[in-house]
């Protein structure tokens, strides 16, 4: 059961490269191209609608840019609003991140090392927390975030958040956790670590590929949230992104190339960041999955 | 989102803790252990600050709120001051007999079939594709997990302008003499539907590719290699092998897409918006209960559905659990996946 490492090592393939083999091939970056297509049209057309001009995008609305026009992107890379919200998104995202992560590891390290009464009551409840989704709570959570005066703000944001990011957190990391092979601990303690110095000093490192699947997961569901913001946050300086991005849709709903380099231009972080991580989150859940 | 066999780890990790790491934590006090009183305080210390703070988190801002939800669902409430209209079940009366709830609980159900039907094999397909030694294997994968990255709002906007009745689609259909087809497809209530499912399939198709690749990576080689010895060509592998393997992926995917699809909000809200949803026919219980609930002053009323997809959800869950899951006991059910 000890959690492999993320990416399997396979053993080498016969090297004989037969017609056949090479004909399947070919199908399959056949088939991955067709694919990669039909995901990027609407990425594309996005993107490139941005570098078009509403008259363009009026006379032939599935056309390419003739005079590829920087300018809406440059309004819009002009505009305070556009970053006030970058860095309300950002803020928002890293402390859900931090705060989930840190409370999480926490947690999973209490629920995986000691033996404790309650322990299973305890795991049980969070793992019942992925049975309440946002969507039934959002109504009395907003009343409760309106209550404690953190409307319009974004810790009524990211506290929610860190709660309802707790659960698969959690989950994800005891496993990793509980592998960690006791005689680490014992030798450990040999050397004068207590539990919580062995935390600190040696479970931190050892369970970095679960801490990093959860993180990049916490992180990226916080910079596309909609629905908590859309709730929580009514002021035009509080809104983050995704809510940004809307208000702006909807205020020049008339200029349509702007609308989409202001889209194109909010989708970015999280693509960059993405693509960096891939690996490690299909490796990490890799790890969560293997016997 | 991912979550698959976790439970059987945890039960494992349970049990392996409970008789080395507790036992062994609990030999391991340094010579002369004190007396049983005395440390067993410092523990109980310890493990309130580790599990102390997330549990309170936890407890405020998810129990709590579904608790509060099923109390105000008895009250007609404005959301402010405290309730004290007592309706009884008269809130869930009215929402049981509006049309239009169940006319978008009827879409949920639509949708929680269609999607199960389209996305499984597509993504069992792309999976089994991605899983192979491809050249560009990572850049491939990255460019086809695009649009589960990518939040629901530039999703939303982007497919909404695309689809309008003067938009791209219709534009590109004309170009290649295909104008025939062009249709209003977010308003046209024959269309509008199937049109959300093809965006809902576009936007979580990756969702369910990272977890086939997260268990087809599972399945040992020695397996596959070995059926290969024996003569079986690649098809004949992933569908006597490889497939029967995957079902407790697939199971757990597929519960996750079930319980996505009844909470679906974001999409539906972001193209259609709360009057379009309903004459259009995509309306959900989501975008009914925000529509009916804080958008028009009746938080007692919204309180009320969001029990109302809580229960519908559970009972789904358990049934799902009880019929399904049960072949892989070892399972845990989670939620949060559309």
């Amino acid at each position: 059961m000890a959690i492999a490492a993320p990416v399997a090592s396979r053993p080498r393939r016969s090297r004989r490269v037969s017609e056949q083999t090479r004909r399947s091939s070919l199908i399959s970056y056949f088939v991955a191209l067709v694919l990669i297509g039909l995901m990027l049209a609407p990425v594309a057309y996005i993107i490139l609608g941005g570098f078009r001009s509403n008259s363009e995008i009026t006379v032939d609305p599935s056309g390419f840019p003739q005079a590829w026009a920087w300018s809406n992107f440059g309004s819009v890379l002009a505009s305070s609003s556009f970053w006030t919200q970058v860095l309300n998104s950002t803020i928002t995202a890293v402390c859900t991140t931090a705060f989930v992560v840190a409370l999480g590891l926490m947690a999973a390290y209490g629920l995986s090392r000691y033996a404790f009464r309650g322990r299973g009551i305890v795991y049980g409840l969070f793992t019942a927390g992925l049975m309440f989704p946002l969507t039934v709570a959002i109504t009395p959570l907003y009343v409760l975030v309106r209550d404690l005066g953190l409307m319009n703000s974004l810790a009524g944001v990211i506290v929610p958040q860190i709660a309802f990011a707790l659960p698969l957190t959690i989950i994800v990391l005891v496993p990793f956790l509980a592998a960690i092979p006791n005689e680490l601990q014992e030798a450990a303690a040999i050397d004068g670590l207590g539990r919580l110095g062995f935390f600190f000093r040696m479970v931190l490192r050892l369970s970095l590929p679960g801490v990093i699947t959860v993180g990049i997961l916490a992180f990226i569901g916080s910079w596309n949230a909609y629905l908590l913001p859309l709730f929580i946050l009514n002021g035009e300086a509080s809104f983050t992104l995704p809510l940004g991005t809307q208000a702006f849709a909807s205020q020049y709903a008339v200029d349509t190339a702007k609308v989409l380099a202001f889209t194109s231009l909010s989708m970015i972080p999280a693509l960059i960041f993405f693509s960096l991580f891939e690996r490690r989150i299909v490796g990490g859940l890799t790890g969560a999955v293997k016997g | 989102m991912a979550v698959l066999r976790d439970e059987m780890h945890t039960k494992e990790a349970a049990r392996g803790s409970r008789s080395p790491a507790g036992g062994g934590a609990q030999a391991l006090p340094p010579a002369g252990a004190p007396p049983r009183a005395r440390s067993r305080w410092p523990k109980r210390a310890e493990l309130l600050l580790l599990i102390g703070p997330a549990l309170v988190v936890f407890v405020a801002f998810v129990i709590l709120p579904v608790a509060l939800a099923a109390y105000y669902g008895f009250f007609s409430w404005s959301g402010y001051g405290p309730a004290t209209d007592f309706v009884g079940l008269r809130n869930y009366i009215t929402i049981l007999t509006d049309p239009a709830f169940l006319e978008a609980l009827s879409h949920n159900a639509f949708i929680v079939v269609m999607s199960l039907v389209l996305q499984g094999p597509l993504a069992l397909g792309i999976a089994l594709l991605l899983n192979r030694r491809l050249r560009f294997q990572s850049l491939i994968r990255v460019l086809i997990f695009v649009p589960y990255v990518i939040s629901e709002v530039v999703v939303g906007l982007g497919w909404s302008l695309m689809l309008q009745s003067n938009g791209a689609l219709n534009g590109l259909l004309e170009k290649v003499g295909l104008g025939g087809l062009a249709t209003d497809w977010l308003s046209d209530p024959s269309a509008a539907i199937w049109t959300l499912l093809v965006i809902i399939t576009w936007k979580y198709v990756g969702f369910a590719v990272i977890l086939f690749l997260a268990g087809l990576q599972g399945i040992p080689d020695e397996i596959t290699e070995a059926a290969r010895i024996d003569g079986a060509s690649y098809w004949q592998v992933q569908r006597y092998i490889v497939l029967p393997l995957m079902g407790p992926t697939v199971r757990i995917w597929a519960f996750l897409s079930i319980i996505g699809s009844l909470q679906l909000f974001d999409l539906v809200w972001i193209v259609w918006g709360q009057y379009v949803a309903g004459t259009a026919g995509t309306s959900t219980m989501a975008t009914y209960m925000v529509a009916n609930g804080r958008s028009s002053g009746s938080y007692g009323y919204g309180n009320a559905v969001a029990v109302v997809i809580f229960l519908i959800s559970l009972v789904v869950a358990l049934l799902y659990q009880r019929f399904i899951l049960r072949r892989d006991s070892a399972v845990t059910t989670t939620g949060g996946a559309h």
